[in-house]
C-alpha cells in the first residue's frame, strides 16, 4: 500500500471540494522526537495531509489519467499545535483548473476529544460550535498548486510507484461514504 | 467595465506580491518576472489564475506568457534564436513592447527579460477593453 497520510474522506464533491480526516496517534514514531516529552504534529506533515486531500480532489477531475504533483505552497499558516489523540478535519476546495495545473485552497480544523470538564475549562470553542465532549478549532490555512506533469516536461514518463494518488487509493479512501458517492462495497467488507 | 490604468496597475501589483512573495516596491513596471521577481514556471500559472479572479477575465496562458509555446516550434526558433517568423509571432503577442533591442540579437535566453510587470498590465488592459 502506498503511503497515505489521511484516513478517509467524509465528503467528496467531484471537481469542487472534499473533506478528509486524519487521526493523529502517538504510535507515529516521529512524534517521539518532535519533541521529546512534548509530542506535536510537524507542520510539514499537515501540509502533506492537505496535499493528499487536495491532490486526490484534483486528480479525480480527470479520472487519475494525469499525474498530479504538488508544485507550489501558496500559503501555509498555522494557528495552534496538534497533539496525539486529535483528529484533523481537512477541507479542500478547487480554485482553478487548467490543462497543465490546478490551484486549491484549504483549511484544517481540529477535533479534540476530551472530557466534558476540560471542554468547559479551555477556550477551544470560540471558532465553531462544539459537539458533545469535543470541540473544533481552526488549525491551519493551506493553499496549494498542483502541476499535471504529463502536460509539462515534454511528455517525460515517470514510474507509477512515485505517485500516491491513483484510482484505487481513491476508492479505498471513499469506502466510508454512502454508496451513491462512488464508494465501493468490496473494500467495505475487507474492513469488517 | 471601466477600470483606469492606475487601478489595473495596483491590482496587478497585489497579484504579484501574493503570488511571488515579493514586496510591493519591487514590483516596478520594468521589473522582469523571472529575473527581478524570481518567478518560476508554476508561478506563471498561479499568476494567471489570480489575474482571472482579480479581474474576472479568462486568460489563455500562452497568450500572456507565450515563451514556452514559441520554444517548442522549430519554425519559430532556429539555432537558439528566434527566426523572422518567430519575431513576427512575438510582436503580435506583445504589441505594446518595444522589441528593437531584442531584435538585434533575438537569443531565446533573453526572451525572459521581455516579460515585465508592464506586459501583464498591458495584457489585462487589452483584455478588459476587448470585453
Amino acid at each position: 500500500m502506498r503511503w497515505m497520510w489521511i484516513d478517509k474522506f467524509v465528503e467528496f464533491k467531484s471537481g469542487s471540494s472534499a473533506v478528509a480526516v486524519k487521526n493523529v496517534t502517538l504510535a507515529e514514531e516521529h512524534l517521539h522526537d518532535h519533541f521529546p516529552g512534548f509530542p506535536v504534529m510537524p507542520e510539514s506533515l499537515m501540509i502533506e495531509a492537505m496535499a493528499q486531500t487536495a491532490g486526490i480532489l484534483v486528480g479525480q477531475v480527470r479520472n487519475f489519467e494525469e499525474k498530479v504533483i504538488l508544485a507550489k505552497i501558496k500559503k501555509a499558516e498555522f494557528f495552534d499545535y496538534v497533539k496525539p489523540g486529535d483528529t484533523l478535519r481537512l477541507e479542500a476546495e478547487i480554485g482553478s483548473v487548467a490543462r497543465e495545473a490546478a490551484s486549491t485552497s484549504g483549511r484544517i480544523t481540529l477535533i479534540r476529544h476530551e472530557s466534558p470538564e476540560q471542554a468547559s475549562r479551555e477556550d477551544l470553542t470560540k471558532d465553531t460550535t462544539p459537539g458533545p465532549a469535543e470541540s473544533q478549532k481552526l488549525i491551519a490555512e493551506i493553499d496549494l498548486m498542483f502541476s499535471h506533469i504529463d502536460q509539462n516536461l515534454a511528455g517525460k514518463k515517470f514510474p507509477e510507484e512515485n505517485f500516491v494518488f491513483s484510482g484505487s487509493t481513491f476508492e479505498s479512501l471513499l469506502r466510508y461514504l454512502p454508496s451513491d458517492s462512488a464508494g465501493s462495497s468490496e473494500h467495505r467488507s475487507e474492513q469488517q | 467595465m471601466a477600470m483606469s490604468r492606475d487601478e489595473i496597475v495596483q491590482k496587478v501589483q497585489e497579484v504579484l506580491v501574493d503570488a511571488l512573495g515579493v514586496d510591493d516596491d519591487e514590483v516596478t513596471p520594468e521589473a522582469t518576472l523571472m529575473g527581478d521577481l524570481g518567478a518560476e514556471s508554476i508561478d506563471f500559472l498561479d499568476i494567471v489564475f489570480r489575474l482571472e479572479k482579480a479581474f474576472a477575465i479568462k486568460i489563455q496562458r500562452e497568450d500572456l506568457f507565450p515563451a514556452e509555446s514559441l520554444m517548442n516550434d522549430a519554425e519559430l526558433i532556429s539555432n537558439g534564436k528566434l527566426t523572422e517568423k518567430g519575431l513576427a509571432e512575438l510582436r503580435a503577442r506583445l504589441p505594446q513592447t518595444d522589441l528593437t533591442a531584442f531584435e538585434a540579437d533575438p537569443d531565446v535566453n533573453k526572451l525572459a527579460d521581455l516579460f515585465t510587470v508592464n506586459v501583464i498590465v498591458n495584457y489585462v488592459e487589452r483584455n478588459l477593453n476587448a470585453a
